[in-house]
């Protein structure tokens, strides 16, 4: 086990730079997940932690040992890859066993811990298999395995999940999770899925065109975005956000004419952000706005409600809990309970 | 695509049957000859019935020396032919997979010059550069040796851009999985590349084989003993333009040389059935 120190890490492509200095120190034993869209450079700093990129500037410690000129093999760490990418001609025990045949091990010594990892991962009757006999959840859990077997200091997952379908992937991210907890390896988990980033993580990395937008526990990120972006990409359905402004006595006021009984410097453009699940139906007399509800989804356990906040105004969802009986084309009396509301500088998009 | 069931199920027999007649029939007709005497033959009403000279005829070719070949029996033609066929084949092969291998994997100054030297040769077919091909065999002193016969014909083009492209299938996660693995370049090029290669090996193998083996101008060229020279290129020794050619020799010799290509393809057919079924992904 070890610790991985990421200090102002950076990395170009060609003078491209992708990622903009990284701080970030990742405990012992720690599950952290790196979480954005598509393109935002997780994959890179996975790798470069891993060895397979080379660090353009910073440094990144494993323990206390500077990497940034170890080799891949050297760094002790084992990584899942998207695809898998399990040796084809190989059978599963093969695959598992060829990285410690490397290293020298024994033969009982690797039958060892590949049986040990197949008991872990239920793989003990697919040993003779080949990747090509498997399906996409067994592959899955022959790149765990692979990776288990090794014993190393961190787990790198990049995307592990992502070619599963919904079903096994909430499986396996119950198992990946159980796994990490029983084996206490710390480890960094790459996903741009939020519900995956936000089960699995004891902190989240939110990284943004390069830059990590807010290092924290989950609930510290739902509950105190930190930016705009992080408000609207934690949490599903995503964050209402209006556009207001505060008045000379520093009250907030929406674009509608609806005044929140929230502060912010007087005179500056805000955004408000407040979670569907937040927004609470208010008694007709006691209504700060009202809600053009065009269309209701009944889920079961939640309803979604769709509608405007006034006619033709900004776009807003509801969440209520249970089966809520609301017709579209009513009028829904809402109320902003007060605490429930993030304000975001407009022109920087940081939290007030 | 099966129209099995309706009554035109024999048409495609029909043709099939008509294009192997077609294909077979001389090599039937050869293979007649090569059971009787040159008399015979000769005759203007050869029976399309085997001989009864098989046993005795290829017995002599392949142990008794012709005299058309300096006293050289064919037996050794063969021999040559396949030192000549296999050199080629597994050279090519041993070549064009470093190159490729090279090529794809490392990055090295040069290396898309280096690249299109090689993809330049296949403009350059061997009868093209036959002169100055020679003459750096001759300088070398290699005429009428087995280097000689199979070394300036190694460099293969083709093979290694097979290689190339097949090698550029492999994803990118594999061979970094194999670099945590700690698996180095040639522990990969063993314990990776060459296994899922094995069916282009095959494939090739085939292919190179039957292309060595029906060589004739080089051998012909580059051997100037009959000892040295192949089977194809003997045929044609054994054709002399007096009346004295002995058919029913040269038929059982056309024989022969197509029995070895033919056995290389048969048996190796059993691995591009097995490459098929059993292709990876
Ligand atoms: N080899 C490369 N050369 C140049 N640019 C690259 C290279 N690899 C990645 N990039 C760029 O770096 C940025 C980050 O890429 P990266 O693969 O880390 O994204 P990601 O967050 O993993 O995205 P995804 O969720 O789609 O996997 C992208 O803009 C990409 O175009
Ligand atoms: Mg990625």
């Amino acid at each position: 086990m070890a610790t991985v120190t990421l200090s102002a890490v950076t990395k170009s492509y060609a003078g491209n730079a992708v990622i903009h200095g990284i701080d970030c120190v990742i405990e012992d034993g720690e599950f952290v997940v790196i979480v954005g869209p598509s393109g935002c450079g997780k994959s890179t700093l996975l790798r470069m932690v891993a060895g397979l990129e080379a660090i353009t500037g910073g440094t990144i410690a494993i323990g206390d040992r500077v990497v940034n000129q170890v080799e891949p093999k050297d760094r002790d760490i084992a990584m899942v890859f998207q695809n898998y990418a399990l040796y084809p001609h190989m059978t599963v025990f093969q695959n598992m066993a060829y990285g410690l045949k490397i290293r020298g091990l024994s033969r009982d010594a690797i039958r060892a811990r590949v049986d040990k990892a197949a008991e872990i991962l239920q793989l003990g009757a697919l040993l003779e298999r080949t990747p090509r006999q498997l399906s996409g959840g067994q592959r899955q859990r022959v790149a765990m395995g692979r990776a288990i077997v090794r014993e190393p200091q961190v787990f790198l997952f990049d995307e592990p999940l992502s070619n599963l379908d919904a079903k096994l992937r909430v499986q396996m991210r119950v198992e990946i999770k159980r796994l990490q907890q029983r084996l206490g390896t710390t480890s960094i988990y790459v996903t741009h899925d939020q519900t995956e980033a936000m089960t699995l993580a004891d902190r989240l990395i939110v990284l943004n065109g390069g830059i990590a937008e807010q290092i924290g526990r989950p609930i510290e990120l739902y509950e105190r975005p930190a930016s705009l972006f992080v408000a609207g990409f934690i949490g599903s359905p995503a964050m209402n956000f209006l556009d207001g402004a505060a008045g000379d006595d520093g009250r907030v006021v929406l674009a509608g004419g609806t005044v929140l009984a929230a502060t912010a410097p007087a005179g500056s453009g805000v955004t408000v952000g407040i979670r569907p699940e937040h927004l609470v139906p208010a008694a007709e007399s006691e209504a700060a706005a009202h809600l053009h509800v065009d269309m209701v989804e009944l889920l079961g356990a939640d309803t979604i409600v769709y509608g405007t906040l006034g006619e033709g105004g900004p776009a807003l969802l509801l969440r209520l809990a249970g089966i809520a009986q609301i017709a579209a084309g009513t009028r829904l009396p809402l109320g902003f309970p007060p605490e429930q509301l993030h304000l975001f500088d407009r022109a920087t998009g940081k939290r007030l | 695509m099966e129209s099995r069931s309706g009554h035109l199920s024999w048409l495609p027999h029909l043709i099939l049957v008509l294009g192997l007649a077609l294909v077979g029939f001389p090599i039937y007709v050869t293979f007649v000859g090569s059971t009787m005497t040159t008399p015979e033959i000769l005759s203007g009403h050869m029976s399309l019935i085997p001989g009864g000279h098989f046993v005795e005829n290829y017995l002599a070719a392949l142990t008794q020396g012709m005299p058309q070949l300096s006293g050289v029996p064919v037996a050794r033609l063969m021999l040559n032919s396949l030192i000549m066929a296999l050199s080629i084949a597994l050279g090519k092969m041993l070549i064009s997979f470093l190159s490729a291998y090279a090529i794809v994997f490392f990055r090295f100054p040069g290396r898309m010059v280096c690249f299109w030297m090689i993809f330049l040769t296949l403009m350059l077919p061997v009868e093209v550069r036959i002169v100055p091909t020679f003459q750096v065999t001759a300088n070398l002193g290699l005429i009428d040796t087995y280097g000689g016969l199979a070394i300036p014909l190694i460099a293969s083009a083709t093979a290694t851009l097979l290689f190339r492209q097949f090698f550029l299938t492999i994803p990118d996660e594999l061979i970094e999985a194999a670099r945590l693995d700690g698996a180095g370049p040639l522990r990969f090029l063993w314990d990776v590349l060459l296994p899922l290669s094995r069916t282009n090996l095959a494939a090739l193998f085939v292919i190179l084989f039957v292309y060595g083996w029906n060589q004739y101008l080089w051998p012909l060229l580059v051997t100037n003993t009959a000892s040295m020279t192949t089977l194809v290129v003997g045929i044609k020794s054994m054709l002399t333009v007096d009346a004295n050619t002995p058919w029913h020799l040269v038929m059982a010799m056309a024989i022969l040389a197509m029995a070895p290509p033919a056995a290389v393809v048969l048996l190796m057919q059993r691995w591009f059935v097995k490459g098929l079924v059993d292709a990876e992904k």
